[in-house]
């Protein structure tokens, strides 16, 4: 019986993205978003988008895969999937998913993308104004808790206040994304430096570890990644990004309701770390690049400790910015700037540099990386993590 | 009726059948959640099946009002127009020692600038509104 794996069975072959903007600032439908950055990934890959048989999403994403299908005219539709959960938890899960379609033989040549136009939508940041609060909500509205900054926030005090971990290390995050972010074309924060009395001089939104540059912005546009088999990516035109590992999950009951997970101080990554390294047969140390979802600084925090990246101790004294920026960094995160500074594009924007970053082509290109890691959403359940490498790491 | 801790028309809890009698409680001035018939453990919020044990024979028991800070926050950014221009308020996340550890989310009383400690013990009070009766929390003593 051949091993139970994903590693090294399929690869990232194209990446596309829309212009990112500000949330309601974009001139096209989040449909239309969608499509352009399908399109784009197809370019990239080389192939006809009426090759593309399956479509992956998560976050409830409401362009629909049989939609797409239709409107790009595409042969025939093989696979169809959206992963539960909110928020960005689910964007390593999207990959794997479409991963484990084309590794199975259910489709040959996948679609994983997000697109979100909050201008056509409705915005994250502010509760949802229907007058009665309904299942756990009723128990969480009434007393103004409403927010996913506002969901997680306890999650960060019981942790910060636990292991007595410094807001110092929440800024260092905040501040390598905003640094990465004014070389990056793409970054909608180009050009929008932050320094540390910028972000001590911010407002708070939550305290006491979330101020405003702790929070991710919101924001329009799409983004896309091609999932083929490893054999066939080795001729298409880009260098592969070949999936080494991905898991998705929660560990026990991280998903109970009102706040009542018994590890409640959590990212929810500790058995899905564990499981993403088991398949990716390598540890923390094995990763050079890292791209760690920013919804808030906080969960970066989290998802890094429970993967092993940094330990709590250690996390007031490693948490600089010098140790995480691309060029002097010992652990390079979020080179593009991230949900903070490039877009939140829920993460999608993470693999795509994280698959530049193996390519070799990303504007803070870090030298010579093998290994880039992504972490999705953290605090949400499920939530997802994947690693991709190159040729030699296979 | 005294003044409730935040503004007026913040969303109001739904009165689900599968939560009625702990609103019920909360008009009584009791606090009262599912507590199981097949193990005995108290279990929240309100949920169909026991997660321990698998019974669906979840009754409600009244519980001591009690209980101890487990996490904070104090929200600067208003999430909803009733809570425009407001102000900054305490939310608690309440560990209940007296109930299995079941942990509910409630404000906290008093000056929404004092220091918050965790660990600190606090008790419950009911806070009536037109339809529903919401449990906050005051640090004890
Ligand atoms: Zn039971």
């Amino acid at each position: 019986m051949s091993e139970r794996t994903l590693r090294g069975r399929v690869a990232i072959a194209g990446i596309g993205e829309t212009t990112y903007y500000k949330h309601g600032r974009s001139p096209d439908a989040e449909f239309k978003l969608a499509l352009e950055a399908i399109l784009h990934a197809c370019r990239d890959a080389g192939i006809d988008p009426r090759e593309v048989d399956g479509f992956a999403s998560y976050g409830g994403d409401r362009s629909d895969g049989p939609r797409l299908a239709a409107a790009l005219g595409i042969h025939e539709l093989r696979f169809s999937n959206m992963h539960w959960g909110g928020g960005g938890g689910g964007v390593a899960a999207a990959v794997a998913n479409a991963g484990a379609a084309v590794h199975a033989g259910m489709a040959h040549c996948v679609i994983a993308f997000r697109s979100l136009a909050q201008g056509q939508f409705a915005r994250y940041g502010r509760g949802a104004q229907a007058a009665a609060a309904s299942g756990d909500d009723a128990f969480l509205a009434p007393y103004g808790l409403m927010s996913p900054a506002q969901r997680f926030a306890m999650k960060i005090t019981r942790f910060m206040t636990e292991h007595g971990i410094r807001h110092e290390a929440l800024r260092a995050i905040a501040l390598t994304s905003y640094f990465h972010a004014q070389t990056n074309p793409r970054a909608v924060m180009r050009g929008r430096p932050l320094d540390a009395a910028k972000y001590e001089d911010s407002r708070w939104i939550i305290e006491p570890f979330h101020r405003l540059f702790d929070c991710c912005m919101e924001n329009d546009g799409a983004a896309a990644v091609l999932v083929v088999p490893a054999e066939r990516a080795r001729d298409m035109p880009h260098r592969p990004a070949y999936l080494l590992g991905a898991a998705q999950g929660g560990h026990h009951r991280s998903a109970a309701p009102v706040h009542n997970a018994p590890d409640y101080a959590s990212a929810h990554f500790p058995t899905v770390a564990r499981n993403l390294w088991s398949m990716a047969q390598l540890g923390p140390k094995d990763v050079d690049v890292l791209q760690a979802y920013e919804n808030f600084t906080g969960g970066v925090l989290l998802g890094m400790i429970e993967h092993g990246m940094v330990s709590a101790e250690e996390a007031n004294e490693f948490m600089v910015p010098e140790n995480l920026r691309f060029d002097t960094g010992r652990l390079p995160l979020n080179t593009s700037g991230g949900n903070l500074a490039e877009c939140y594009m829920h993460g999608l924007e993470l693999v795509n540099e994280a698959v530049r970053q193996l390519r070799g082509t990303a504007p803070n290109q870090v030298r010579d990386p093998k290994v880039a890691m992504v972490i999705g959403g953290p605090m949400v359940t499920p939530v997802s993590s994947l690693i991709l490498g190159t040729e030699e790491t296979l | 009726m005294s003044k409730p801790y935040l503004p007026e028309g913040l969303p109001a809890p739904a009165q689900e059948p599968i939560a009625l009698p702990y609103w019920e409680g909360t008009r009584a001035g009791r606090l009262v959640i599912q507590k199981c018939g097949g193990c005995g453990k108290h279990q929240w919020g309100p949920e169909w099946v026991c997660h321990r044990c698998h019974s669906f024979d979840l009754g409600w028991a009244e519980v001591a009002p009690r209980g101890r800070i487990y996490s904070w926050q104090r929200p600067h950014h208003p999430v909803h127009p009733a809570l425009d221009g407001h102000g900054p308020y305490l939310i608690v996340l309440v560990e209940l020692p007296g109930a299995d550890g079941v942990r509910m989310v409630g404000n906290l009383l008093g000056d929404p600038m004092q220091e918050v400690t965790i660990g600190a013990e606090v008790e419950a009070v009911f806070e009536p509104h037109d339809g529903y009766t919401l449990v906050q929390w005051r640090l004890v003593g």
